[in-house]
């Protein structure tokens, strides 16, 4: 029987390896070289970008400071009740006696300190005085009046409800911060009161300004393109040079260049004055305020709105509009009804690449925005550099990923993703 | 056509895109209500221009066109009642066939429920009725080019035109989509201003041909008469075969002329159609479907020696090349008849023509 006998046979190649053997082989050492060839850029989008983001999740919530600065206290005073009315106990206060010894003496006690600060003001000076003096203590007969003596806040229950709340491994307090609000001393949250309240009106402006920008190169940004898209090839490559004319100089210099425009000493409002058209004393402020930063970004983004436009205009003939005007549509109507919906997808594009840029943009509302045009990135900045917060960074950083991350989904929802032409 | 009034009337029109040369140089033309009229060229002769002309997408440098009477250059397209076929469908393809054909219908604020019948009219006119709900990228070829006819129809158009619309179809498609477009055309009475460059679908399709070259109407004429009485060479070559000498006109008999062939080969009796006086030089032409092999002697004004080259055997003619006169590109069809004369490569023969088979016409080239 031939055929059952074909059945039967292994396949193999002229030097009698299985043919399947072989040609796994074979694919293996194709694999092999493609994982070669990204190899690099894999390790290098781990080390500087997925660790820093996976590090910047964690800091966030991190609170381990508190079981390195405090490990007596934070095991004894899991028995005390965040309810109870009375101060905890000897054990606990002599617990905190030895911590702090220790941290006095490796000069690391004045870091939780600081943490606990962001909590509660004080708090800080409270660790810093407790420091210098417990040297000096030894041995007292009771922990808890020795601390007391140092410092009455010790004998506050409110302090203590502070370390007992504080004294976990995780903490929700910087996200509580970044969204404006605080634990009460009984561990429910409230908002804090209006005049403290910071980084909601600031993400919410970060949005707006961010809608506006990309809002704005759109209506700038698509005539251009339109422009690009029909004249010749030579002339567009020209034309598209000037349009990345922006990147050629460096952003500090563009954003200089911006500040001697626009202040109120500047050129436009000299012009302005000059032709007569505003008085002298009625300068316009158009810079160090919302309306400097929408201005320079909008600037330095446009060409990020114009190039996805042009290589999509690029490919629509314009064969399309003059059969719409040949079956009778206006002018008009041939652009919104079939030239528009056809650049839908570089809109898209543009309009995505500027929201995101524009959202975490940083030194151009850094040099231009003045107190009332700072974005959230200005304060993630600031406490990082600053204010030493890294944790509040962390967690403003955080809700600004997972806010792009929203925007994206319902960009998904609304327009596709495949229809996204980045060039 | 002259009985039927004029659609369309370019009245000396001139184009010119740089300022420098003109594309389109002093074109007359009439087309008639309810005619099919071809434009044929090389590529770059201009037709496309005067089709953008007639459609509103560019301005002429000079003259006027009227449609119905009424000149146009000053309205702008959608104004015109132009339906119009382009090369690449210009389906819109973010709409489907029956939104493509719809939309003519919308910008002209037809209530719904008419738009929806005059879609399916026309989607069943182009044999797609099934298809409203597709969108042109799923659609082949043909079907997409139906579409695009359809939807040029579908507002009831004064004058369709139509811009190579079967350029990028492959052969057999092209032929079949050839008589289905005439059939259209003829079954509703449609005036068609029909661009090609290729010439076997003008002669297929047109009622008249206009053919273009060099931004001149060099005739234009009904396949057959353009055919079979080109009025000068550059016709006579385009369409169709055609056997060329030149030579210079030695005597003039009125209704024909003897032509000197060069380098003294021998002396052609031709029929005088757009040649000068004696002394002038001429172009001959004749089709090799009008050669007669092996003639009786003495019953052709025109009979010579030739060599056979080359026989090809095409099953209902032997096309045969030979050299006669001094030229070896001289083509004949011989029919395959029962009497046929039988050649062989490298044999000789007597070829003859008649005087009228052979038309003596300016010296182009
Ligand atoms: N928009 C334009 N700008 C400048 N020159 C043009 C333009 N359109 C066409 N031309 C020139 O005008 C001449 C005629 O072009 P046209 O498109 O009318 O030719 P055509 O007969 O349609 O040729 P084809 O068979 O290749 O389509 C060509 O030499 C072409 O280069
Ligand atoms: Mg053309």
């Amino acid at each position: 029987m031939a055929t059952a006998e074909a059945e039967n046979e292994v396949i193999t190649t002229a030097d009698g390896v299985p043919l399947k053997e072989s040609l796994k082989k074979a694919l293996w050492q194709r694999k092999k070289t493609a994982l070669l060839l990204v190899a690099p850029l894999f390790l290098f989008v781990l080390i500087t970008f997925l660790i820093p983001i996976f590090d910047m999740l964690i800091r966030s919530v991190d609170n381990s400071i508190a079981g390195e600065q405090f490990p007596r206290v934070v095991v004894e005073i899991r028995d005390w009740d965040l309810d109870s009315t009375e101060l905890p106990d000897e054990a606990t206060f002599q617990a905190l006696i030895e911590d702090f010894k220790v941290g006095a003496e490796e000069k690391t006690i004045s870091r939780l300190g600081r943490r606990l600060n962001y909590e509660k003001s004080g708090m800080s000076g409270l660790f810093r005085k407790t420091a210098r003096k417990i040297e000096k203590l030894e041995s007292p007969e009771s922990a808890t009046a020795a601390m007391i003596d140092i410092d009455k806040k010790w004998g506050n229950i409110e302090t203590w409800r502070l370390i007992k709340r504080e004294s976990g491994k995780f903490s929700s307090s910087y996200y509580l911060a970044a969204f404006d609000a605080e634990k009460n001393s009984d561990g429910s949250f409230s908002m804090k009161s209006e005049d403290q309240q910071v980084y909601i009106s600031l993400f919410w402006r970060t949005i707006r300004l961010s809608f506006t920008i990309t809002f704005l190169t759109i209506i700038l940004g698509y005539p251009v393109a339109y422009l690009l898209s029909t004249v010749k090839t030579k002339t567009s490559n020209m034309l598209i040079i000037l349009v990345l004319l922006p990147f050629w100089t460096s952003l500090l210099v563009r954003t200089s260049s911006w500040i001697a425009l626009l202040q109120k000493e500047g050129v436009i409002n000299d012009i302005l004055v000059g032709i007569g058209i505003l008085s002298d004393d009625n300068r316009l402020a158009m810079i160090h305020n919302e309306a400097g930063t929408v201005i320079a970004m909008t600037h330095i983004l446009l060409p990020f709105m114009v190039l996805p436009l042009f290589s999509v205009m690029k490919t629509i003939p314009p064969s399309w509009v003059r059969a719409a005007r040949s079956m009778g549509a206006t002018p008009f109507t041939a652009f919104w009804r079939i030239y528009l919906p056809n650049t839908v997808a570089g809109i898209g594009a543009g309009g995505i690449l500027v929201f995101i840029l524009a959202i975490g943009y940083y030194i151009t509302p850094a040099l231009v925005g003045g107190t009332k045009g700072t974005l959230i990135s200005n304060f993630i900045a600031y406490h990082i550099s600053t204010s030493l917060n890294w944790g509040l960074a962390a967690a403003l950083g955080t809700i600004l990923l997972l806010l792009v991350l929203a925007l994206y989904i319902l960009y998904d929802k609304v327009v596709g993703i495949n229809n996204m032409k980045l060039g | 056509m002259s009985d039927t009034p004029s659609l369309v009337r370019f009245v000396d029109i001139q184009k010119s895109y740089d300022g420098e040369s003109l594309v389109v140089k002093n074109l007359n033309l009439d087309v008639a209500q309810g005619e099919f009229l071809t434009m044929l060229g090389p590529s770059g002769s201009g037709k496309t221009t005067c089709l953008m002309m007639l459609a509103g997408f560019e301005p002429a440098t000079h003259g006027e066109i009227f449609l119905k009477d009424n000149p146009i250059n000053k309205v702008p397209p959608h104004k015109r009642g132009i339906g119009m076929v382009f090369q690449n469908y210009a389906l819109f393809p973010h709409m489907t066939v029956a939104e493509n054909l719809a939309f003519p219908l919308q910008v002209r604020n037809m209530d719904k429920s008419e738009q929806k019948q005059r879609v399916d009219r026309a989607l069943d006119m182009v044999q797609l009725g099934p298809f409203g709900d597709r969108r042109p990228a799923q659609l082949s070829g043909g079907q997409q080019q139906r579409v695009a006819v359809a939807r040029s129809l579908v507002f009831d158009p004064d004058l369709v035109l139509m811009d190579e619309p079967l350029g990028a179809l492959d052969k057999n498609l092209r032929e079949q989509m050839q008589y289905e477009i005439k059939h259209i055309s003829e079954n509703l009475g449609l005036t068609v201003v029909y661009v090609t460059h290729d010439q076997s679908e003008a002669l297929t399709m047109s009622n008249r041909i206009a053919v273009f070259d060099d931004g001149i109407i060099q005739q234009c004429a009904p396949p057959e008469v353009l055919y079979e009485e080109p009025e000068n060479a550059f016709c006579a070559n385009f369409i169709g075969e055609n056997n060329r000498f030149l030579g210079k006109v030695s005597e003039d008999n009125g209704d024909t002329v003897k032509v000197d062939v060069d380098n003294d080969a021998g002396t052609v009796i031709a029929k005088k159609v757009n040649v000068g006086g004696v002394g002038e030089r001429s172009t001959l032409s004749l089709r090799p479907e009008r050669v007669t092999v092996n003639p009786e002697p003495g019953s052709l004004p025109n009979i010579f020696n030739g060599v056979a080259e080359e026989l090809i055997y095409l099953g209902d003619h032997i096309r045969t090349r030979f050299t006669v006169l001094g030229h070896d590109d001289f083509i004949v069809k011989i029919p395959n008849s029962a009497d046929h004369a039988h050649l062989e490569e490298g044999g000789t023969a007597n070829i003859g023509w008649t005087a009228e088979d052979c038309r003596a016409l300016d010296p182009s080239d």
